[in-house]
């Protein structure tokens, strides 16, 4: 799970002696004064993208009245209307602009993800960390249960907690947010297994830290990264279990707007009204797209 | 007969984001059949870049801004790396620095050694066998057929850097370039490769290349040196006139700030014997032993046995030995990061078994800690990436002198300034820091506390010489400033013999020697010491200008 360095494979004794093996050598970092001023590396074009489209789309969570066109109530226009300039992403079945739902769903879709991924990230983080920091039984009934947890298919396990919780959006998050316990609480603790074997965490002991002190002082600062990346990646996962789980009817109750119960709308009329399915389908694609290459570039920046 | 290295002013730079970086500036080599020349240089001083790039080699990033290359009768100047395959190997060898990373854990040596052959056209399995081994005896390795079929992790270092010189003289190569070779290896180890370079050298009358940052080493073993600083070349010439002076000739600046910081090369200077006071000792060992029990039915491994010594208060005490001999595991002891199997151990007026001998815990094992401080070898993994170097030595004092945050970074802040690092630093996280930087930091970080006892777990070793002279006085006042007493594990004998007191000598867990280091460097009393310091490089400087290798050349 963790990217431990491996030993190099290819190094043979033909790279040593013969071929231009790569290698880096002294002059690399400058660790002197020139380093001071982090170095603002090119930041790449796709990367810009897709924080524009994750501010976009947070702002219309946050304000969706700011950038629909109508309400995502309101009968606006015939029902079925294929995408126009008035209404961008057509109208439904019942003649509600699409673009205003899919606006207002972003609500839906983005607060739901944001409760599974704390739920998922404060227990698994949690559990990983004493896990390995304890050690011994406690470290082994701990990644017991969350292999149990592993072996259990995501939507399976979100499907009878929503089942047993009842529907609604709070609801479906946590079940979610359970799914996510396990990833969590695995990369949790096999970074915190490493950073505890470091010199610094012995150094840190060495200057009268105490266990909680050195935990929260050096070692989860220090564990923390890709768990972070995990979490970006995690978003985006949550919000398609979120719709995935509103396609089935487990989400909110209609006629609120959110994205996975649009796309199930409109999934009879494919051949009619594409539009009702496709636009929003689009932005759910884009949308966790943009989370995985964001968590691709919190991973990367070790 | 014509050089089998002539590289004339080459130029190597590298290209970074903020633009080219030259490495390398103008140097040049000539290296005539069986001499050696030594590429001399401390960190970043491009005598990497230097060495790949005369034999056509350019780092990944590097390009050749302008000079030529011969290697033997060929122009490679500019050659492709395609196009460079077929002379590398052939044509010239390389002896990389670092054993356990060049060869490949899943072939067995034999199998890697005979690929050299493998990719010049041999094909016959039977003579590749009979060859590698021949090869492998040439190496003084004995048990050549057991060693053909071991893969590496099978081997020590020193074997293994014994199969890499055997891939790289397979081919009977002209010239061998040798790029810090036996700097990870024990001292007494080191010392057989380089007789075996040596040896070889003289034998097939090749030319040798070596890139070291050991002056003494290059003193010892090399015809001519090139001294690099920068990339750009401070001295060159024969090693007479270069660090010895000869001929008349006057060593630049650099090279003289050089052989002054270089332990090896310095007449030795005994501390005089500390005054003998009534104060019982600072460190108290005796009879110690430890035992690593085995797990999961393997055997028991036997650390240490029976290690005596005493350290008066404000001294320092030398515990020396290679790589197994158990001297940090002595260290981990004292420091109460390990406990004792058997024996006693007093460290500042506590004795770290602990009251029921299981060891310190809990608040006696903090009080404890706050006497006894620990510098580690390495500056890299010893300090928190992620905390500003203030706050890294503002902690002990929070911890241990229950200070305010603001209270603490005021008198980190002075502790720094104590060890040179200006109030600029104090923001700075340790990768935006020096090597010697970050040690001056552990240093403040173990002072904080105001400890009686400081170990020292090789503290120079991970740094350039002008690095570590710098490392070494800074902590020779600090112990008369605050009348410390350090515990300096080294298998450094040179650095050893300039700034300890006493000396115990340890090899395979056993204390082989114990004395004022005056007594064990003078008059070494067991054969396994002596062994040690013959290892250390002993230039024949001047007076000795008698022609290099004359003897070879009929």
């Amino acid at each position: 799970m963790t990217a431990l360095a491996p030993a190099p494979l290819r190094g043979d004794l033909t790279d040593v002696v013969g071929g231009p093996a790569g290698r880096d050598s002294s002059p690399a970092p400058a660790p002197e004064p020139a380093a001071r001023r982090r170095r603002r590396s090119r930041v790449s074009p796709t990367l810009l993208l897709s924080s524009a489209v994750l501010l976009l789309v947070v702002a219309w969570a946050v304000a969706p009245a700011l950038f629909a066109p109508s309400s995502a109530y309101a009968q606006v226009a015939g029902a079925l209307q294929s995408p126009s300039l008035a209404h961008p992403f057509g109208t439904d079945s019942v003649g509600r602009d699409q673009l205003a739902r899919v606006i207002f769903g972003a609500r839906e879709s983005l607060l739901g993800a944001a409760i599974a991924v704390s739920v998922g990230l404060v227990v698994g983080v949690l559990l990983g960390a004493v896990a390995a920091s304890v050690g011994g039984v406690a470290d082994a009934i701990v990644m017991r249960v969350v292999d149990v947890l592993l072996a259990i298919p995501g939507l399976l396990l979100a499907l009878t907690v929503v089942v047993l919780l009842g529907t609604g959006t709070a609801n479906a998050a946590l079940a979610v947010g359970v799914g996510s316990i396990a990833g969590f609480a695995r990369l949790t603790r096999s970074e915190v297994v490493q950073v505890r074997r470091t010199e610094y965490v012995e150094a840190a002991y060495g200057s009268g830290g105490t266990f909680l002190s050195v935990l929260f002082g050096h070692i989860l600062p220090n564990s923390l990264r890709p768990v972070l990346a995990l979490l970006a990646l995690q978003f985006g996962g949550a919000i398609l279990a979120l719709s995935t789980l509103g396609f089935l009817g487990y989400g909110v109750t209609p006629p609120d707007p959110e994205w996975g119960m649009i796309i199930a709308q409109g999934r009879n009329l494919l051949g009619a009204a594409w539009w009702v399915t496709a636009f929003p389908g689009f932005v759910l694609l884009i949308v966790v797209l943009a989370t995985n290459r964001l968590s691709q570039a919190i991973g990367a920046r070790r | 007969m014509s050089a089998v290295l002539d590289v004339r002013d080459l130029a190597v730079a590298y290209e970074t984001r903020r633009g080219r970086v030259v490495a390398v500036d103008g140097i040049d080599i000539r290296i005539e059949p069986g001499e050696a020349v030594a590429l001399v240089g401390e960190t970043g001083s491009g005598k990497t870049t230097a060495a790949l790039a005369s034999i056509g080699l350019l780092p990944r990033g590097a390009v050749r801004l302008r000079g030529s290359v011969r290697l033997g009768a060929q122009d490679i100047t500019g050659w492709s790396p395609r196009r460079l395959e077929r002379i590398l190997g052939r044509d010239v060898g390389l002896v990389p620095q670092d054993p356990a990373a060049s060869l490949d854990p899943l072939k067995t040596v034999g199998w890697q050694i005979g690929e050299v052959l493998r990719i010049h056209g041999e094909r016959d399995r039977g003579r590749i066998a009979r060859e590698v081994q021949g090869l492998l005896e040439r190496v003084g390795l004995a048990d050549t057929a057991r060693i053909a079929h071991s893969y590496p992790h099978e081997l020590s270092g020193g074997q293994r850097q014994r199969v890499l010189i055997a891939g790289a003289i397979a081919l009977r190569p002209g010239l061998i370039v040798a790029d810090e070779s036996t700097s990870a290896l024990d001292v007494t180890v080191q010392r057989t490769v380089l007789d075996l370079l040596d040896d070889l050298r003289r034998a097939d009358r090749s030319g040798l290349l070596f890139v070291t940052h050991d002056l003494a080493v290059a003193a010892e073993r090399a015809d001519r040196i090139i001294v690099l600083e920068g990339g750009i070349v401070q001295d060159a010439g024969d090693v007479r006139a270069v660090l010895g002076g000869a001929g008349g000739h006057r060593a630049a600046p650099y090279t003289q700030r050089l052989i002054a910081n270089a332990p090896a090369l310095q007449p030795a200077r005994f501390r005089e014997a500390p005054p003998t006071s009534g104060e019982p000792p600072a460190i108290e060992v005796a009879g110690l032993a430890k035992v690593f029990t085995g797990h999961r039915g393997r055997p028991d491994v036997p650390a240490l046995e029976g290690v005596s010594f005493a350290v008066p208060r404000g001294t320092t005490h030398a515990i020396v030995g290679e790589s197994g001999s158990g001297k940090s595991t002595v260290a981990r002891i004292a420091l109460g990061f390990e406990t004792a199997s058997a024996g006693s151990v007093r460290v500042a007026g506590t004795d770290v078994s602990g009251p029921d001998g299981s060891g310190l815990r809990g608040a006696d094992l903090r009080r404890f800690r706050r006497r006894v401080q620990l510098v580690y070898q390495s500056p890299y993994a010893s300090l928190n990436p992620s905390l500003s170097i203030l706050d890294t030595v503002a902690e002990p004092l929070r911890r241990f002198g229950g200070l305010s945050r603001r209270q603490a970074r005021r008198e980190a802040g002075e502790l720094l300034e104590r060890v040179a690092l200006a109030a600029t630093l104090h923001d700075r996280r340790p990768r935006e820091l020096s090597g010697g930087q970050r040690q001056r930091v552990a240093i403040a970080r173990a002072l904080a506390p105001r400890p009686e006892v400081l170990v020292l777990d090789e503290p120079v070793s991970a740094l350039d010489v002008t690095v570590q002279a710098q490392i070494l006085t800074l902590l020779d006042d600090l112990q008369r400033e605050f009348g410390l007493t350090y515990l300096f594990i080294s298998h450094d004998l040179a650095v050893v013999r300039q700034i300890s007191d006493t000396v115990t000598v340890l090899a395979h867990g056993r204390v082989e020697e114990t004395g004022t280091t005056r007594d064990v460097f003078e008059r070494p009393q067991s054969a396994y010491t002596v062994a040690l310091l013959d290892a250390i490089p002993v230039p024949s400087l001047p007076p000795a200008p008698v022609p290099a290798i004359i003897g070879d050349h009929a």
